[in-house]
């Protein structure tokens, strides 16, 4: 308001000085034989004025075109104002999301009470970054988001801020001179708009019956970093730790349980593992802790095994709609600098993000499928949702089989296939194909793309198909640096014998394939995830136009369709998924890999499936819709919701009614043969 | 209207264009004059268009500067105050930097009353939606839309002194909680910024998050406060290789990290169970900033009449401003009682009684009163005393340990020469008319008017007498405080009953833990006037008022006096008065004393207040008031040099500008 009236001043001022000057000049050309005072002149100028003004409105049509523009902005402040005021005065349950479809307030009335502390932890992308100490082009920025909190003020410059938002291309940590710090605390504050947007439904619920600060924890890290440099930089494990600890202290001896969302789900398999482990690798917490401090671990939406959408994310920063892209695009792309270069930018810097290789498909063609055969084989592809809800309505129905086959796809497609390099290559047999020779990615300079030679690039694409296991020697060829740094941090296989010593190096455990569980007989284990998206599992490429060829030499190639009910959209194939975690990702290791005594859960934690089919928003009104099923919409499904309000309440996986489960993952976890 | 129709004169009139048929129309102007105005305007411009005309100016134009502000570098102010002041003094973290210093010790940072953040948990209908909302400090959430559910919600119960049944508000965790009060209000954020310059960051710094409103005990009761404190110590500790901590705690924080030494060592159920040797383990150097160790008399007012002199001020110049309903709201009313829920209030009022705060006659700070009765020779001393304290008052004639008198003829005269009724016989009762639709919260209206009287005829009070008051005039609410917290000098520390918890955050009534490798320092400003003492007047008594006052009409006979408004100020950093502050550093706990067993060393630094030179330094890099001390670059240096390492030696030990350790001798502490 303060400034609307200074500004009113010189409004009023101004047009009167132009006014009287004009006026003054006007009278002296006219030079009036009558000494009339000057104030009855300016007055009959004006007069004069607009007569003419009016006779004359072709000629000045700028200035009345001015003039509209004028009264139309001015109409639409008015109109805008009015009815931003009417806005705030409806009573606040009319604008807002009607809280009696929240779970929280119906499950206090019915008697729940917080009893376990909960410790949130956020996935990639989710999570707010400060900046502690920059480069001088981001002076005044101390302390200020660089993630989440709508990037305030940032694309103004966007390419210091990606600058900041890279990290060493060798170490994989600080680049010199710059410090860029997770940010902590539940809530967003005050200043910006909250960043843990994801977890807010989840947060406020829990607050109805009961939690708060005391007893609800989020683990902020830096999801940029591989899981144990969060340790070695920021001491993030160690605060993880001794957080749960005190929360289990103060409430009085009970134990915590954990909700991870997405990659948070590996990084705290990771935890699992660091806190048992004796220091200095570990934490030190001696084997038993796990036991004592974790009463239940409720995955949501995980990506146990890795997702597709990590490679074609490494291989060319593409990938359809993925979380951060959008999200750094709609930094950078919006300022225009950059231009058509943005995408170039962004691989340049997520590619120092050691994190993005954790979620590189994990165990390779035995979970993922090779060239001709996929455990998802069966999958039927119908993107058109009727149909497909009415499939997996039936599917409960395991003996449906009439069904299935009415809906079989004539080309079995081979989601084993994660890259392939023309239509050809994805469909055709692989007797068919050429081999993938190991030899042709030897190359001299170990560098990115700028020096690759268009020989080799196109000799590595011609018509070959890359499987969850060979496609690495393809992201070595393309990111030879980014992967050396991160398979010493990473590990993508499957453990033949998990005695074996190397595997209580740290970078084994992040992969639920290559480690156990911990000894913890009563902990639970569920994996709640959302289906009937079409999910991204395998894709078609092309060659990049030469034209730009310094860039990322390969793309999707969207044009090629499949038929009508395919699974093959713009190049990509698709199945059941929550949109970025295919099913078989979420859902393995709780339906098979953990189920019962198995060698990767030697003390036969109990698992449990828990699939929320989606439904997509049935008004407007309901902002992100309370049945999503989507990756990050999720988080705000009243059915998850009350599942992890009741865990936390006290109730085990049997009360809340064990499985539920809509998709194909039992036959699909069949078909994986894993010891 | 005029002139908004006047404005297309510009463009239909520019000059340079003499059109033939424009002068001829000259003549005939006056005919339409009146016939052609008022169809023009309603045919085509209307009033409406007009206003809406208008706002698009002014909206076009305000966006269009806005755009421009935005579009200038970051910068220009910069250049602007560099241009006008010359260079910037480097702040002293990127001095220190280039000195060399690094970040070695963790730090704790821990914040006085008032500056931390609460935000919501659960709440009532009015609250709806508000869930994570600040309700103190930042911008408010959403609350200044409906300042009665706010104070619904930042009220506390009266009774227990915790939550109201169904509303839970909590402390802000993190560094937010109180980096900045309101927008661009600092409070922590520049020692924040410069500790980053060393190399600080979240990992090594921890601002401690407690619920201030609360009695420092309830705090762990309610959040486990204090176990969260004592976990990331020990964290910090941990995690940097075994380097201990170093605490800087602000204002109340001060008291409340006193409390936390005595609990973290105190055995369980009532204590932390840290062992006897915690302190020592863990704790480098507490550096306690604005220390109030002994309270502030500004409490006494707030607890007494629930005014200070800033509100006595405003209440003198616009008599009824505070009393009126305003839209029926009652502003000053409600927020007075949320004031008298907050239990931590009670942990300010001065303690130490007489022998600290001075009795009838005598008061440590007094310089002249005994002094100048004996005349001559010790007029040169005074002098000095003045020079030296040009900012402060002259203290000629002021009976400090009288703090609160009724009447200015009583505070000044002579204790022999007048007597003082005694009002605790006095029986309440006979209520004043009309009282019975007051609220409850406010005890005044059962005392009757004999009792007042009696209060009033007492004449004198002083820091000891002043709890009989209170006790007498508000018993209710003096015993929800009395049972956190206790105001008294041991006699012999070695009582069990100094086990208890209300003690704990009384330096008088503690030992500092055994540490001998400790290090305490107690920062703060001098050289502005803080209040010490008050005259109060009995209001005229009508419905359900307070029945005293400051009386704001007493002023001293010299221009210089230290009596202004009805208030004696001494020396301070205008809330806490210098011997609160250094007391127990400059002789409590100097070498060892019983307060201080183990001989924990103790630092006085003093930083002489100095005002802004311009606007442009906003709340300036040198002053001395309790909060803005935080920005002083002379006190972060010294805490940035003590977390970077140095012990209270390198820093050049005691830093002093007043006379605060011939104060000190005349306090007669048995030690």
């Amino acid at each position: 308001m303060v400034s609307f009236l200074r500004l009113r001043k010189p409004k009023y001022v101004e047009p009167a000085v132009k006014y009287c000057s004009v006026g003054f000049e006007s009278f002296d050309d006219q030079s009036p034989p009558s000494t009339a005072p000057r104030l009855g002149n300016l007055w009959l100028e004006t007069n004069k004025n607009k007569n003419q003004t009016k006779r004359r409105q072709a000629k000045e049509h700028s200035g009345r075109c001015l003039d509209s523009c004028c009264w139309l902005t001015g109409y639409l402040c008015t109109v805008w104002w009015l009815f931003l005021f009417l806005y705030h005065c409806l009573p606040f349950t009319v604008v807002h999301e009607v809280p009696e479809l929240m779970p929280g307030a119906r499950l206090k009335r019915e008697g729940l009470t917080a009893l376990h502390p909960v410790v949130l932890v956020p996935g990639i992308v989710t999570g707010g970054l400060e900046l502690w100490e920059g480069k001088p082009c981001a002076d005044g920025l101390f302390r200020k988001r660089l993630w989440g909190g709508g990037f305030t003020r940032n694309p103004k410059r966007p390419l210091c801020w990606l600058e900041h938002l890279s990290l060493h291309n060798e170490t994989g940590l600080d680049p010199p001179g710059i410090r860029v710090r997770p940010v902590p605390g539940l809530f967003g504050t005050d200043y910006s708009a909250p960043g843990y947007f994801v977890w807010d439904v989840l947060i406020k619920n829990l607050a109805k019956i009961g939690y708060e600060g005391k007893n609800l924890h989020l683990a902020a890290y830096d999801w940029r970093l591989s899981f144990q440099n969060t340790e070695i930089r920021d001491h993030s494990l160690s605060r993880l730790k001794s957080k749960i600890e005190l929360m289990y202290r103060g409430n009085g001896y009970k134990k915590v349980v954990v909700v991870p969302h997405s990659m948070g789900v590996t990084y705290f398999l990771h935890f699992l593992k660091w806190v048992e482990m004796p220091p200095p690798m570990g934490g030190g917490g001696g084997p038993g802790w796990c036991a004592k401090h974790i009463k239940a671990i409720v995955n949501i939406s995980p990506a146990f095994l890795g997702v597709p959408k990590a490679v074609s994310n490494i291989l060319s920063a593409e990938g359809k709609d993925d979380a951060y892209i959008g999200a750094m695009a709609s930094g950078v792309l919006d300022s225009g600098i950059l231009g058509l270069q943005a995408l170039e930018h962004i691989t340049r810097v997520s590619r120092t993000w050691d994190s993005l290789v954790s979620l590189v498909p994990k165990g390779g063609e035995a979970i993922w499928g090779n060239m001709d055969w996929s455990p998802e084989e069966e999958h039927v592809c119908d993107l058109s949702k009727k149909r497909y809800s009415r499939f997996s309505l039936s599917n409960n129905n395991v003996n449906n089989s009439d069904l299935k086959i009415g809906f079989r796809v004539k080309d079995p497609v081979n989601y084993g296939r994660i890259i392939s390099f023309g239509k050809a290559a994805s469909v055709l047999h692989s007797s068919q194909l050429p081999t993938v020779d190991p030899k042709e990615f030897l190359r001299t300079t170990a560098s990115e793309f700028d020096e690759m030679s268009r020989e080799s690039i196109r000799k590595i694409a011609a018509d070959k198909a890359y499987t969850a296991k060979t496609f690495f020697d393809l992201l070595h060829f393309v990111a030879p640096k980014m992967m050396k740094r991160a398979e010493a941090h990473f590990s993508h296989g499957i453990a033949d014998n998990l005695d074996d010593p190397k595997y209580n190096h740290y970078k084994y455990w992040s992969n639920p394939l290559e480690t156990k569980l911990p000894d913890a007989p009563d902990m639970e284990i569920y994996c709640s995830y959302g289906v009937g998206i079409p999910t991204e599992r395998s894709y078609v490429y092309k060659l990049s136009p030469s034209s730009s060829c310094k860039g990322i030499p390969y793309r999707i190639d969207s044009s090629v369709d499949g038929e009508d009910d395919s699974c093959l959209k713009g190049g990509v194939y698709f199945t059941d998924g929550d949109e970025n975690v295919p099913v078989l990702s979420a859902g393995f290791m709780c339906a098979k890999g953990w189920r019962g005594s198995t060698q990767f859960n030697p003390s036969g934690i109990a698992t449990y499936v828990r699939e929320y089919r989606n439904k997509p928003p049935s008004s407007l009104v309901e902002r992100g819709g309370i049945k999503n099923g989507a990756h990050l919409d999720i988080m705000g499904n009243i059915a998850l919701i009350e599942d992890i309000l009741r865990i936390a309440a006290g109730a085990t996986g049997e009360e809340i009614g064990g499985d539920e489960i809509h998709s194909d993952i039992l036959r699909m976890s069949e078909r994986v043969s894993l010891r | 209207m005029t002139f908004l129709r006047r404005r297309k004169v510009p463009y239909s009139s520019k000059p340079g264009t003499p059109d033939p048929s424009f002068e001829k129309e000259d003549d005939k102007k006056n005919q339409y004059k009146s016939s052609q105005r008022p169809s023009y305007s309603s045919k085509n411009w209307s009033c409406w268009d007009n206003c809406c005309w208008l706002i698009g100016v002014l909206c076009s134009v305000w966006c269009f500067l806005l755009f421009l502000y935005n579009a200038t570098p970051d910068s220009i102010p910069q250049y602007v105050s560099m241009a006008i002041t010359g260079p910037l003094p480097d702040p002293p973290g990127v001095k220190l930097r280039k000195e060399g210093l690094t970040a070695n010790h963790p730090v704790v940072l821990v914040p006085g009353i008032v500056t931390g953040g609460l935000e919501l948990w659960e709440g009532r209908q009015c609250a709806e939606g508000l869930l994570g909302k600040r309700l103190w400090g930042g911008s408010f959430g959403e609350f200044y839309k409906r300042p009665l559910c706010w104070l619904e919600h930042i009220s506390l119960d009266n009774e227990t002194g915790l939550d109201p049944p169904g509303i839970r508000v909590r402390p802000v965790s993190g560094l937010v909680a109180a980096d900045y009060f309101a927008r661009g209000y600092f409070v922590w954020a520049v020692i924040i910024a410069n500790l980053a310059h060393i190399g600080y960051e979240e990992k090594s710094l921890h601002m401690v998050a407690y619920d201030w409103r609360l009695s420092f005990q309830n705090t762990e009761v309610r959040d486990q406060s204090l176990s969260r404190i004592k976990s990331n110590i020990e964290l910090l500790v941990a995690t940097h290789g075994g380097k201990k901590v170093v605490v800087v705690p602000h204002s109340m924080g001060v008291q409340y990290f006193l409390h936390f030494m005595k609990w973290v060592e105190a055995p369980a159920p009532m204590g932390g169970g840290g062992g006897s040797d915690w302190c020592a383990k863990h704790i480098k150097a507490v550096v306690n900033v604005g220390a109030p160790f002994l309270g502030s008399p500004k409490s006494i007012a707030l607890h007494f009449s629930i005014e200070v002199r800033d509100i006595a001020n405003l209440r003198a110049q616009a008599p009824g401003f505070l009393d009126k309903d305003v839209f029926g709201l009652q502003t000053f009313k409600h927020l007075m009682r949320m004031f008298r829920t907050w239990d931590a209030t009670f942990s300010m009022v001065p303690k130490g009684g007489e022998t600290i705060w001075g009795g009838l006659d005598w008061s440590p700070e007094m310089d002249s009163f005994n002094v100048s009765e004996k005349k001559g020779k010790n007029n040169s001393t005074h002098n000095t005393v003045q020079n030296t304290k040009s900012n402060v008052c002259n203290t000629k004639g002021v009976n400090y340990g009288r703090l609160l008198s009724f009447g200015k003829e009583w505070a000044e005269t002579h204790s022999s020469k007048f007597e003082r009724a005694d009002f605790k016989n006095v029986a309440k009762g006979d209520k004043v008319a009309n009282s019975s639709n007051c609220d409850i919260w406010l005890e005044y209206h059962e005392m009757g008017s004999k009792a007042i009287k009696a209060v009033a005829d007492h004449k004198v009070y002083t820091t000891g007498s002043i709890l009989d008051l209170l006790h007498y005039v508000a018993p209710k609410l003096m015993a929800r405080g009395a049972s956190h917290f206790s105001y008294g000098i041991a006699d012999n520390l070695d009582y069990p009953k100094y086990g208890h918890y209300k003690y704990w955050s009384n330096p008088l009534e503690t030992k500092l833990p055994n540490a001998p490798d400790m290090e305490i320092y107690s920062l703060y400003g001098v050289g502005l006037s803080t209040e010490r003492g008050y005259i109060y007047k009995v209001a005229t008594p009508s419905d359900c008022h307070i029945p005293f006052q400051i009386d704001t009409s007493v002023n001293g006979d010299s221009e210089d006096s230290c009596l202004k408004g009805g208030v004696f100020s001494s020396d301070g950093d205008e809330t806490v008065p210098v011997i609160s502050a250094g007391f127990m550093c400059a002789k409590g706990w100097r070498g060892k004393t019983r307060f201080n067993p183990s001989g924990i060393r103790t630092y006085i630094r003093e930083y002489n207040h100095s005002p802004p030179a311009n606007l442009l330094e906003g709340r300036g890099t040198q002053s001395g008031s309790h909060v803005d001390l935080l920005g002083n670059f002379a006190l972060i240096e010294d805490v940035l040099r003590v977390a970077a390492g140095a012990s209270g030696e390198d820093l050049g030990g005691d830093r002093v500008y007043t006379d605060i350790f011939k104060w000190s001798e005349r306090i007669n502490l048995q030690l």
